[in-house]
């Protein structure tokens, strides 16, 4: 019965998608204000629906019942009731309402939002989210309904996949999934604005704030499912270049430089129809992640559901979405050209500089993936492209944009002056020095190229970007009265530059001063790596609710004090007849000791991996920085205008009392 | 007109991944076909303990099978894809349609053996490769992979992972009757 309830309540939320996209279009047509009006109600209803939906699922699977032909293959009765909940979205078609949920929620907030907004733009915007609800939904009915029956009803179910069995990925898709949806909402003000022609400060100012919601649980996806992979996957790395990373990074790469463009077409009205072109790409690029996710065009470690009917869905939905998007643009955008000046030194000209590097290596990254693919459609045979490419291409490219973000801070709008730029930035350029040289040395006592390079551009960026912080709290009489007037969008651009520097410090020092060893011990033998001894006690059993584990037990020293001991786990799904490595780390600021077990021999001895990671743990420390950094940036005060005034009062209440 | 451009990177890209929907990613292509079987003389397997401390083990190699069309399937007792596809080789050696010729890759003796008395032996002979080096000359990826290898010894077909019925029928058949 629920099962049902739900399936109906999709196609339910079909029709009303269908509304939400045909009344508004028409209602712009005509100018008539209740067809407009009609957008808001529809957004909610939808949500209300597809909410039903997803609630329906998400008890069949809390009470894993098997008749349903997803939970059958994704759910066991031994499975804790945590992962229930999380297996919802751990398959393709619970994913996919995942996916529908959160873009109705998406457009639930943006009819909530939507009261300073004029009323024809906010109902175009509904109705472009309309369409891809209406494309997805019929997506999920025709080719991927998660509420189909199965018959006869199993005794027992398939179980989750043990990977997902891990509270990193229960919560990575959700996140990652917010994103890449949330980015719909500047797709959708960008389609809004080539309808209407109206391009100005105002539009910019609204679609920012959006934008910066979605990029900031993207970052935090991306974030955490290196983090999952570090954990999970046993083989001690936090990036691997796989299709699906560079799936989900294009888009954050291309949503960074939508960010940094939107900022110069609201303060300076400029780069508009850039601006419009990358919020399509932006989210165009999240779209071609789910189809080379879904469809099975490319090997991964995460393409669980190949199917090409699917696949071919996708792809006329894509074909659809951006076509239509591109189509609109290369018809109206030229009458969005600006007149304007816009000097290279400039802070523009340094964002534009900005967007061109995060651009070209968006592009070369969607070159390294989709390469394959060509070479393999043009019959040129066989080929794959790995982390030497990326690395070559990709780093590079990455070091202009660090030094790019010191200047920014300090640089202002309309043009620049090179001595004023010079005072400002010769102290934190002779800090970097000093702290690339020391710290390496101080640490490691030796200066690998890599870690000075790192250290150098780390240290410039964070201390470079907090120049703007600092110079605003200087300029006031007391350092409270200064703090109290930066506004929060700067707080925001601060700690997600300096959570930049911070990530690439961690990136340095890591590659830099990795070690990793692969070894065979024998009970109560023990090896050195760097100034560790890692002991080998043996392993023993060990049981956990749905699976059994061979349990070893590593105990590390230092020097004559013991560091501690370490329980890395190999374990055995009997529901899914699956092994998986559960490594055991010991995490510091400073260093990572991580251990996995490979294999046991009939001897008692075990193959061992063993890894020291310096400061690994920056590397999403920098990632939480930034979603912490677009958090403040997105609430910042001047977006939500309506209330400014009486703030204001309240803040510079505060601020005077204090 | 510049302003089309994208629209046009678009319809390119679409196109390519509108064929690159049809093929298979899994599908590794081998050098091999139309050439020459890589030449290989490898110690045959003892099927029991008893016959393998009785002499020292026959090598047989490309020559011996000549003249006929045949499977070389490369397999080991520690591969699951192995295990899949194990029914399906007994159905096709109770069919007799082709000689099965098992090349044991990177495994010890006994373990095989205790595998091949738990499932039955489908192959005509099996040869031993422990240190894979027939499994490099013939470009081998992971078990199991099955050659088909014509009369007159050249590679007609490679497939990847276990053999199904439906690849048999549709990639194996057809070349079985035409090649020889």
């Amino acid at each position: 019965m629920i099962p049902e309830l739900g399936h109906f309540a999709l196609i339910l939320a079909l029709g009303i998608a269908f509304l939400q996209t045909v009344a508004p279009l028409l209602g712009y047509q005509r100018r008539d204000a209740k067809l407009l009006a009609f957008a808001s109600s529809a957004a909610q209803a939808q949500f209300l629906c597809i909410a039903l939906a997803y609630v329906c699922l998400t008890i069949s699977f809390i009470t894993t019942d098997f008749s349903v032909a997803y939970v059958a293959q994704n759910a066991h009765t031994d499975l804790p009731m945590v992962y229930r909940v999380s297996a919802v979205w751990g398959a393709h078609e619970g994913s996919l309402l995942l996916w529908m949920l959160m873009l109705s929620g998406w457009t639930f907030a943006v009819s909530v939002f939507n009261r300073r907004i004029p009323a024809e733009l906010s109902a175009l915007v509904i109705a472009v989210l309309g369409v891809i609800s209406t494309g997805l939904l019929l997506f999920m009915l025709l080719t991927s309904n998660p509420f189909d029956r199965l018959f006869p009803v199993p005794l027992q179910g398939r179980d989750l996949n043990p990977l997902l069995q891990d509270f990193g990925l229960a919560i990575h898709p959700p996140t990652l999934y917010m994103g890449y949806v949330g980015f719909s909402v500047a797709f959708a003000f960008a389609v809004a604005a080539l309808i209407t022609g109206k391009l100005d400060a105002a539009w910019a100012r609204w679609t920012r704030p959006w934008t910066t919601t979605a990029w900031m649980f993207l970052t935090l996806g991306i974030t955490l499912g290196s983090w999952w992979a570090y954990n999970e996957l046993g083989w001690g790395g936090w990036w691997f270049w796989d299709p699906v990373e560079n799936a989900s990074f294009m888009p954050w790469l291309a949503g960074t430089a939508l960010i940094h463009s939107l900022a110069v077409t609201e303060k300076r009205g400029l780069l508009k129809s850039w601006t419009v072109l990358l919020a399509i790409l932006t989210f165009s690029l999240s779209l071609l992640g789910t189809f080379l996710v879904r469809s099975g065009v490319l090997v991964s470690v995460h393409a669980f559901a190949s199917d090409p009917a699917r696949g071919l869905f996708i792809l006329i939905f894509m074909a659809v979405v951006t076509g239509s998007a591109l189509t609109l643009y290369a018809w109206r955008a030229p009458k969005l050209a600006t007149v304007g000046e816009l000097h290279l030194f400039s802070r523009e000209g340094l964002l534009l500089l900005n967007n061109v590097f995060l651009v070209v290596a968006c592009a070369a990254i969607l070159v390294g993936t989709l390469y394959p693919l060509v070479i393999d459609a043009l019959n040129l045979g066989k080929i794959s492209v790995g982390p030497p490419y990326f690395n070559a291409v990709f780093l590079p490219l990455m070091v202009p944009l660090f030094v790019l973000v010191g200047f920014g801070a300090v640089v202002p709008w309309k043009k620049g002056k090179s001595v004023e730029t010079w005072q400002r930035l010769k102290l934190p350029a002779l800090f970097a020095v000093a702290f690339a040289i020391v710290v390496p040395l101080a640490l490691h006592g030796r200066a690998a190229l890599l870690a000075v390079t790192g250290g150098l551009l780390g240290a410039w960026t964070i201390v470079a970007a907090s120049q703007d912080v600092w110079r605003r709290i200087r300029a006031k009489p007391s350092f409270v009265a200064g703090i109290a007037s930066v506004p929060r969008a700067t707080w925001g651009m601060t700690l997600a530059h300096a959570g930049l520097g911070v990530w690439a410090l961690g990136v340095a020092f890591v590659i830099s001063y990795g070690f990793e060893k692969d070894v065979r011990l024998a009970p109560n033998a023990s090896t050195e790596i760097g100034d560790f001894r890692f002991g080998f006690v043996g392993a023993t059993e060990a049981k956990g609710p749905n699976f059994i584990a061979r349990q070893g037990e590593v105990t590390i020293e230092r020097g004559d004090h013991s560091v501690t001991t370490l329980y890395p786990q190999k374990r055995f799904y009997p529901s899914q007849r699956n092994v998986m490595t559960e490594s055991a780390v010991d995490a510091t600021l400073l260093r990572d000791l991580y251990v996995s077990l490979g294999e046991g021999f009939e001897d008692g001895s075990w193959s061992l991996r063993i890894y020291v990671k310096p400061m690994i743990r920056l590397i999403w420390l920098g990632g939480v920085l930034m979603f912490l950094g677009g958090c403040l940036a997105a609430s910042d005060r001047r977006y939500r205008l309506a209330k400014a005034a009486e703030r204001r009062l309240a803040v510079d209440g505060g601020a005077q009392a204090a | 007109m510049r302003y089309a451009i994208p629209l046009l990177v678009l319809a390119v890209l679409l196109g390519f991944f509108a064929v690159g929907l049809n093929r298979d990613p899994r599908l590794l292509p081998s050098p091999l076909i139309g050439k020459t079987a890589p030449s290989f003389e490898l110690p045959v397997l003892a099927l029991s303990t008893a016959q393998a401390a009785d002499a020292a083990p026959a090598r047989l190699g490309n020559a011996a099978f000549a003249g006929k069309p045949f499977l070389v399937n490369f397999f080991a007792s520690w591969c699951a894809g192995c295990q899949v596809e194990h029914p399906y080789l007994m159905t096709l050696a109770r069919q007799g349609a082709v000689t099965l010729v098992g090349i044991d890759y990177k495994d010890a003796d006994a373990d095989v053996r205790q595998w091949l008395a738990a499932r039955g032996n489908p192959y005509a002979p099996i040869l031993v490769d422990l240190d894979g080096r027939a499994g490099i000359d013939f470009g081998v990826y992971g078990v199991p992979e099955t050659f088909l290898v014509s009369a007159d010894g050249r590679v007609l077909h490679k497939h990847v992972g276990a053999l199904t019925p439906e690849a048999f029928e549709k990639d194996f058949k057809p070349l079985l009757g035409a090649g020889s």
